[in-house]
């Protein structure tokens, strides 16, 4: 009777236990998640305000106004900037796509000679700081009147054109698909490229998304690169360097609250793109840290 | 140093096993070194090996090769046509026409390759010299263009290039024209041009796929290294920018530039550079690492409810351009800014910052330094969380069960199996995350700009949270003190440091030693 007592006892205080430990972690998320999403929140308040400026202490709008967004689209160039990014990320998207897939695939399913001497020398390629390569590319392009206004078709050759080089993830894909696939189609009599377009292609569903993916974000996110070729030319940026100097010293007094609404309306699309694939982003995500 | 055995080892306590082990790793530099110098050794030998090879084999095919093949040492592809190779012969020829028409152009290879005055220290590169000359049409001084010398080194290391694409062409012929002697000797047939496009989507399907991409890097990461590799040894810069002034070939110059550690040199300015990105490189990492992970634990443990939302939530850090959260969060922390202003009613804060005359958190160096490791927290979590996550589901779960039966506690689960697992599996990502740190441009530059500012060094002005990519992005802005020769050495250094950095990592850690240890 005692014993069991004590065992009783020893569940009540093990579910107790349980229990505080996992009001702890929730305690813990919830301020993560508040954390997490204060920036975010603090952006699409302060976008509605009427003030140009930042202002100290208060993060709700005194006043609700649409103003910003008015004249984001009536009296600066951001039409044209987000023009410019969305057509590098699609153009990105579609181009990487290809190099990246042939890439991998070739280096993960295929077996030829200096294969093992191709990958080392990427791998040795890749210590160098990529920006290292634009004061040429960057000299070339100008000549051959690739930059300024024509920055986004450039920029669209610079982000594509050594994509090859980040094959990593797909590689680690195409490495977990059974070699048995191939060899069956090819007892059968299918050629490489039939065994490629017919047998592989349709399986890797996941990995082509998840590279679309990382295209697409692409030009979203670099800021280097663009602002680099684009060299203080309007009408060639991409939103990440054109929103840039709204928050310079000199123009954050009149700029900060069009900062905002420029970044929602950035996000909005890109965040619902990346929400809506998430799943794909994943499974690249750890299926490369897996497989490094 | 004494190699103790499995019972001696288990016999020490914790101290003198963690010394035994830290002794094993010193001691085994020497032998990374031998290896290295081995490997290397080993590398060269085999290249002469195949050089002395390759050149008994076309001695051997010039001897016993009969005429049709004779002569195509001389015209391209010749061995090919006469056996019936019509497109391969044909691709020959074409391309060695091309490359002596190229070569002998007045203004082609051989033109290029003259006005580079290779490695010549002192000389420049380009001879003719643009300036103004008085011109009777306009009756003023007008711009007479000379050689620039970035097209004249960027052609001749196109030239040396194509010459070295002609060698191997040359050879590569040669062989196949004794490959088709030999076929048909046999009394086979050769292959058609009608197979040979066939097995491009077959047998050579390797070649169609990659020759995209290949072409891409070369021309993109290949060619722009080698060219900036040069240009270390150079004297570009915005004063001699090649067009209005020729730059010229300096030897060793840049380097003592830079390990100079006295008046003039850069040598302080990089040390101290070199220190806090390798520093901040290390706390970003393993911070995001650790904290990542224990997140991922947190939202997987049992008895979580709405796992899916927390995760959500925190990929939606990842899904948000980064220029705009960053921009956005670094503004929070200026004077005027939410948690700015609120941080700076705390007297401690506000003292600090008041004595020391700085006007918002980003002024002083060592609260900016703090502030963008935390805030790299922030970027970074979501990633680990998202990789830990899917990694802790591999784990076996007997591995728990079994633990549990023999009384182990919650922590030393953690200790005993899930870090271990982690440290094995993400091995690997630890690098390429560390060198991804190294040169991580968007966190530094849009949070902090390298601010706040010490000075100038390398014609850029530098500040105490400047990384080496930061630094070099800086020296190439186009101002009139870019120093694109400074930058190319950095940028060489960076690669040094990321070189011998994965030289350490992948002698250290298990997962690229023992493979199957897990599995």
């Amino acid at each position: 009777m005692k014993k069991e007592n004590s065992m009783k006892k020893s569940l009540l205080g093990a579910k107790a236990s349980r229990r505080l430990s996992n009001g702890i972690i929730y305690f813990i998320l919830v301020v993560m998640t508040v954390v997490w999403l204060f920036p975010f929140v603090g952006i699409l308040l302060e976008s509605f305000k009427t003030e140009t400026k930042m202002q100290t202490g208060y993060l709700f709008p005194k006043e609700f106004g649409f103003d910003h967004y008015v004249r984001l689209f009536t009296e600066t160039d951001f039409l044209i900037w987000f023009k410019n990014t969305a057509i590098m990320g699609i153009a990105t998207a579609l181009l990487q796509t290809i190099f990246v897939l042939a890439m991998s695939y070739t280096l993960s399913r295929l077996r030829f000679k200096g294969r093992k001497a191709l990958m080392n020398f990427m791998l040795i390629l890749g210590m160098f700081p990529g920006f290292l390569t634009m004061i040429l590319i960057y000299k070339v392009f100008s000549d051959a009147g690739l930059t300024m206004n024509m920055a986004p078709l450039g920029l669209i050759i610079v982000y594509c054109a050594s994509s090859g080089m980040g094959y990593y993830v797909s590689k680690g894909f195409f490495d977990t698909i059974p070699k048995s696939l191939d060899e069956a189609a090819r007892v059968d009599g299918a050629t490489r490229w039939q065994v490629f377009y017919k047998v592989i292609m349709p399986l890797s569903k996941p990995i082509i998304i998840y590279t679309i993916l990382m295209g697409f974000m692409a030009p979203w996110g670099d800021f280097m690169m663009a602002s680099y070729i684009v060299h203080e030319n309007s009408a060639g940026m991409s939103v990440a360097v054109g929103m840039y100097e709204w928050l310079s010293r000199t123009n954050m007094n009149t700029h900060y609250t069009m900062f905002c609404a420029a970044g929602v309306i950035v996000a909005i699309p890109v965040t619902t793109v990346f929400l809506l694939l998430q799943k794909y982003y994943v499974e690249g995500v750890t299926g490369g840290a897996v497989k490094g | 140093m004494k190699k103790l055995n499995d019972l001696e080892y288990l016999k020490l306590n914790k101290l003198q096993a963690l010394w035994y082990k830290l002794q094993l790793f010193i001691f085994a530099i020497p032998g990374w070194f031998k290896r290295l110098g081995l490997k290397i050794w080993n590398l060269i030998k085999s290249f002469g090996l195949g050089v002395k090879d390759e050149t008994l084999d076309i001695a051997h095919t010039f001897t016993k090769g009969n005429w049709a093949v004779k002569l195509s040492f001389l015209i391209f592809g010749f061995g090919n046509l006469y056996y019936g190779q019509i497109l391969r012969g044909i691709f020959f020829l074409l391309f060695e026409v091309i490359f002596i028409v190229y070569m002998i152009l007045p203004s082609g290879g051989g033109y290029w390759l003259g006005k580079c005055n290779w490695f010549q220290k002192g000389a420049t590169i380009g001879t003719v010299q643009g300036k103004f000359e008085y011109d009777y049409v306009y009756d003023t001084d007008v711009w007479v263009a000379g050689d620039d010398s970035v097209k004249v080194l960027l052609y001749g290391l196109l030239t040396v290039i194509f010459i070295v694409a002609f060698i191997w062409t040359w050879r590569l012929q040669v062989k196949q024209c004794r490959i088709c002697m030999d076929i048909t000797a046999k009394g086979k047939k050769v292959k058609s041009g009608k197979d040979d496009l066939k097995s491009l989507l077959d047998d050579q399907f390797h070649k169609t796929l990659l020759a995209l991409p290949l072409v891409g890097i070369l021309a993109f990461t290949v060619l722009p290294i080698i060219f900036m590799v040069l240009i270390a040894f150079t004297s570009y810069d915005a004063a001699h920018d090649g067009y209005s002034n020729l730059f010229s070939w300096v030897g060793l110059e840049h380097f003592n530039e830079l390990f100079n550690f006295g008046q003039g040199g850069l040598g302080l300015a990089f040390g101290e550079i070199l220190s806090w990105t390798l520093m901040w490189s290390f706390f970003a990492t393993f911070s995001n690492y650790f904290l990542g992970m224990f997140v991922a634990i947190m939202i997987n443990k049992k008895g979580i409810k709405i796992k899916k939302f927390w995760r959500t939530i925190l990929v939606m850090t990842i899904a948000i351009p980064q220029f705009v959260s960053l921009l956005y969060v670094s503004k929070l922390f200026t004077t005027s800014g939410l948690i700015g202003s609120a941080l700076n009613k705390i007297p401690a804060i506000y003292n600090y910052l008041d004595v020391n005359n700085f006007v918002s958190l980003w002024d002083s160096p060592v609260v900016s330094k703090i502030l963008l490791i935390v805030i790299n927290i922030w970027v970074g979590i979501p990633y680990i969380m998202l990789m830990a996550t899917g990694i802790l589901m591999n784990i076996p779960q007997d591995l728990y069960e079994s633990s549990k039966i023999d009384g182990a506690s919650s922590v030393q689960q953690f200790t005993k199996i899930t870090l271990p697992y982690m440290l094995f599996v993400t091995g690997p990502y630890l690098l390429t995350s560390f060198v991804g740190n190294l040169n991580n441009f968007n966190v530094i530059y849009l949070l902090s700009g390298g601010n706040p500012i010490k000075g100038t060094a390398g014609g850029a002005s530098i500040g105490y949270t400047d990384l080496l990519i930061t630094w070099l992005f800086k020296m190439t802005l186009g101002s009139t003190e870019s120093k694109y020769y400074m930058a190319s050495l950095i940028g060489i250094l960076v690669f040094i440091v990321v070189a011998v950095l994965s030289l350490i990592v992948y002698n250290v850690i298990p997962s690229t030693k023992n493979e199957e240890d897990y599995k």
